[in-house]
Parts: structure tokens; C-alpha cells; sequence
């Protein structure tokens, strides 16, 4: 049985057929799209390298089955930047050293666009505890802290200035 | 993963049918549902996938003041909706207080009563368990099991219940809506959760191609609302199911408790609460004899299942902190670490 599921990644529409139910969100953006900016973890859903927003949503895409987001809009790490213009996020992990291997960026800096737009990055502690889904094993947590912080005074700045 | 056949219904009643069919799973977040397909624990023949059901996805208010929470409700968006956490604050507490944002964002309502234990050896197919497969056994017994059950335990099942959620629903008297083959049902969320006993290993009470659609808060839940805390021990700071973790509420009229709630979660196969040590808080100041007497009371009969006498000393505690913060007042602010043992709600009004 072929399932064929349309998602709108990135703004783009992608028609995929499914030869197979099994396939997770994260595989298919991975392996049928060609978006590998996700990364694959632990698989489990319990490291949040896989995470992406779907509907807007921050989730876990390794444990989203993909037939069952079929006509989904999902953002991946691919998606964020304006070209060469860098999503604020991702300039603030850069300037903040918010990664050393870089394995788990993608997933840190999603879950971190998803944190700031739930309005949960007010200060460190509250960073530090809407972070805990994304595991680093470098341990780059205190400039993560600091990127997510810097990163949503200066979106917060922006949207002052466009209002 | 073994390979499945997957449906998706438009209709309550189609689920039904689809879910009675045997092998049958029904899908909503996946959060746990995926995990034990991926290692093998769950091997549906069907996924039924009700992400869609209509209907199933409200916040509602019921005319006696109770709550009808739709079972497809996100645990994110019950936590952050201002009217119901203003309401019950120590089921927006605990629902905060459990795993990662993201699978906030996925699980659903429903699916929180129905997550399966995180027993190490239920979570192995190698290993001997009554839950996965009755009449196996249970290695656990002998085995690794400083997270095991202290209380309501028997040789058929050690494990406990993993929901931070489902604690303070039961100290509210939480009741299940639930459809199936033969119509609707209410049951009880304690009584849903059933212990083991000396025949089998308990679990969620639900037949074949039943269907849980809301979760009901009975009237009164939310008299528990200036004085309402969930307090959770973990082993790191965030993203930790509880090693015991307890919800307190409390109805204070002058200084003396006129009404208390209490459950411990981490300890049993389902939150552990004792209609004696509610009943002796009942008329008390709200003071430190009083909480310890009924800590006593709430895990008398507690046996350790293995390596974890310790836990029954941490509820004991747990209790006595978590109707200590209770007292102190709801916080006017979600403390930024929920459930967390050092939020204390004076802290939190500063």
C-alpha cells in the first residue's frame, strides 16, 4: 500500500509517497527530502537533536509518525535563515558559542525558536528549564543560555521597532 | 518496528470499530506509543491514527464548576490555558513538571493516562513481565529497583505509574469519559488505574476498542486554587520522571484546614491516596504536627518491593514538603522550574 502525505516544509510544498507507515517525520525529511540539518539522536525522544516545528509547535520529529502529519507545515534548521542574513537565533549561537561539536545545534536552536515564540525566555532559569529537551554532551549550556537570551531581547527589540 | 496496516478514522465511532479489531493501537502525540514500537514493546497489527477525531479537543467549564477536558488536548495547552491553570494550579504545575517542552507539545491528555510504566523491564522484550506478556513472570523482582513501587505492589508487578499529571487528577477525584463498542462510560481515574493483585499486574481499565474521550474534574476542584502545589524529587533538576513526587491542595478557612487533598505519585502502580490522611488533616491548623500525622497515615503499609525502602522515607517527606507549600499559598507565578522542591510560593510572590 503506497500513502502519499503533502507537507509544506520551509514554505515549500513536498508531495511524498510513502511505500512504507513506519517512516517518522524526522526520516523523511532526512532521507526522502534531503533536508539533513535534523539530526538524528538517540532516536526516542529523548535528546531533542530531531527537533523541528510543526504547525508552528516545537516537537520531537523522531517520534512524529509522518503519515499522521500529513498537510503539515514543518520549519526545519533549513528553513530559518533569509539567504545569507542569519535568523537571529542562529547569529546569537554563533556569537554566544552556544555549540562545540555542532551536533546538536540544529535541534538547540529550533527548540529555542520555539521557546522564544512561546514567550518562555524571559530569564536564564526559565531558558535553562524550557531548554531541557535538547541534550548537549559537550555541554555548551551556559552559552546556549546565553544565545537564547540574547537572541530573543534582540527579537523582542525588532518587534518593538516594527510596531 | 514491525510493519503495521494504518487507518485513520473520521468519527468516534468508526475508532471503535477500528480500535475493537485485534492488534488494534490507537495513535495521538506517539510519544509513547512510538518509543515502545520502535524497541519493540508494542507491535500493533493497526494503527489507529485519531489525531483527527473531531470534538475531542476542548477546554470546557461544565455547569456545576467542573472541567471537561477533551482527550486530544495537548498537555502543553491544558497547562498554558490561563483559565484552567488559574483553576487547578497543581495540574498545570505537574503537567510543566513533566518531560521536555516538545513532548508537551505532542502528548495528549488521553494518552497521559494511558502511558505505559518505564519499568526497565517491561521496556526490555528479553525480560520475563506480566505486563507485556501475562504470565511471564516479572524479572524485576531480584533485580534493579531503586525506582520500584513501594506501596500496592505484588509478585505479579513492582512497577509504578510514571504521570506527574495523573497525581493531582486523582487527589481531585478525577473521572475518565471513555466510548467503546457498548456506548459511553465514566470510571473513576483511580479505579482506571488498577493495582496488581495476586492473579495479574493491573493497568488501565479499558477493553477492546474503547476510546477515552475527555477526562472530567468534578465540581469543587477548583475551591483547591489559592492553595495548590505539585513537589517532585528527580534525579537531575528537569526532564526526570519522579522518583516520588506528591500534589497537595488545601481549602483553609481561617486558620484551620476545612477540606485537604493529598496523592503521591512515583511509589504505586497508580497515585496513592488515603481517604484517612485527608480526613486528619480536616479541622487542623495547617502546621507541621498536622502534615506529619497524615504523611504517616498516607504511606502506612508501605514494603519495600527491593532496593527502594528509602523511597517510602522521600514520600514521607515529599508529603509533608508539598502540604507545606501548599499552605504557604499558590504561587502568583509559575515557578520557573515547576514542582521543583526549592519553589516555594513566598519565593515566588517576591
Amino acid at each position: 500500500m503506497t500513502l502519499s502525505i503533502s507537507l509544506t516544509v520551509n514554505g515549500e510544498r513536498r508531495d511524498v509517497p510513502l511505500e512504507d507507515p513506519r517512516a517518522t517525520l524526522l526520516d523523511v525529511l532526512r532521507e526522502r527530502i534531503g533536508l539533513t540539518g535534523t539530526k538524528k539522536g538517540c532516536d526516542r525522544g529523548q535528546c531533542g537533536a530531531c527537533t523541528v516545528l510543526v504547525d508552528g509547535r516545537r516537537i520531537n520529529s523522531c517520534l512524529a509518525l509522518a503519515v499522521s502529519h500529513d498537510g503539515a507545515e514543518v520549519t526545519t534548521i533549513e528553513g530559518l535563515a533569509q539567504g545569507d542574513e542569519l535568523h537571529p537565533v542562529q547569529a546569537a549561537f554563533v556569537e554566544c558559542d552556544g555549540f562545540q561539536c555542532g551536533y546538536c545545534t540544529p535541534g538547540q536552536i529550533m527548540s529555542a525558536v520555539g521557546l522564544i515564540a512561546e514567550g518562555g525566555a524571559d530569564d536564564p532559569e526559565h531558558i535553562r528549564e524550557g531548554m531541557s529537551g535538547n541534550i548537549c554532551r559537550c555541554a555548551a549550556y551556559p552559552g546556549i543560555t546565553a544565545a537564547v537570551q540574547d537572541a530573543q531581547k534582540r527579537m523582542a527589540a525588532e518587534e518593538r521597532k516594527s510596531a | 518496528m514491525n510493519i503495521f496496516d494504518y487507518v485513520r478514522p473520521a468519527s468516534v465511532d468508526e475508532a471503535v470499530t477500528a480500535g475493537a479489531q485485534p492488534g488494534a493501537a490507537f495513535l495521538a502525540g506517539g510519544t509513547n506509543l512510538m518509543d515502545l514500537m520502535k524497541i519493540g514493546v508494542a507491535q500493533p497489527g493497526t494503527v489507529v491514527d485519531i489525531t483527527r477525531l473531531p470534538g475531542l479537543d476542548g477546554i470546557d467549564t461544565l455547569p456545576d464548576g467542573g472541567w471537561r477536558i477533551g482527550a486530544l488536548v495537548r498537555n502543553s495547552d491544558l497547562a498554558r490555558d490561563p483559565d484552567f491553570a488559574a483553576a487547578c494550579p497543581a495540574v498545570a504545575e505537574a503537567l510543566l513538571s513533566g518531560a521536555s517542552a516538545q513532548l508537551r507539545n505532542a502528548a495528549t491528555v488521553g494518552g497521559n493516562l494511558m502511558q505505559r510504566t518505564r519499568c526497565s523491564y517491561f521496556q526490555d522484550p528479553i525480560s520475563a513481565c506480566n505486563r507485556r506478556e501475562p504470565g511471564s513472570g516479572c524479572s524485576a523482582l531480584g533485580g534493579v529497583t531503586e525506582s520500584h513501587a513501594v506501596l500496592g505492589w505484588t509478585d505479579q508487578c513492582i512497577a509504578t505509574h510514571p504521570s506527574d499529571f495523573c497525581v493531582p487528577l486523582v487527589a481531585l477525584g478525577a473521572r475518565v469519559e471513555i466510548a467503546g463498542p457498548d456506548g459511553s462510560r465514566e470510571i473513576a481515574l483511580e479505579d482506571f488505574l488498577a493495582l496488581p493483585d495476586d492473579e495479574g499486574p493491573g493497568g488501565a481499565q479499558l477493553g477492546a476498542g474503547e476510546l477515552i474521550t475527555a477526562l472530567i474534574l468534578p465540581e469543587g476542584s477548583s475551591a483547591f486554587a489559592a492553595n495548590a502545589r505539585y513537589v517532585k524529587l528527580r534525579e537531575r533538576t528537569s526532564y526526570a520522571f519522579a522518583l516520588v513526587s506528591a500534589a497537595a491542595m488545601l481549602r483553609i478557612e481561617g486558620d484551620t484546614i476545612a477540606e485537604a487533598r493529598i496523592a503521591l505519585g512515583g511509589v504505586a502502580a497508580r497515585p496513592w491516596r488515603v481517604a484517612a490522611a485527608e480526613a486528619a488533616l480536616a479541622g487542623k491548623a495547617a502546621d507541621a504536627g498536622a502534615f506529619a500525622e497524615a504523611a504517616d497515615l498516607l504511606v502506612a503499609g508501605a514494603t519495600a518491593s527491593g532496593d527502594n525502602a528509602h523511597k517510602i522515607e522521600l514520600a514521607r517527606r515529599i508529603a509533608v514538603r508539598a502540604l507545606t507549600l501548599a499552605a504557604v499559598g499558590t504561587p502568583a507565578r509559575m515557578p520557573a522550574l515547576p514542582a521543583s522542591v526549592f519553589a516555594n510560593g513566598a519565593d515566588a510572590h517576591a
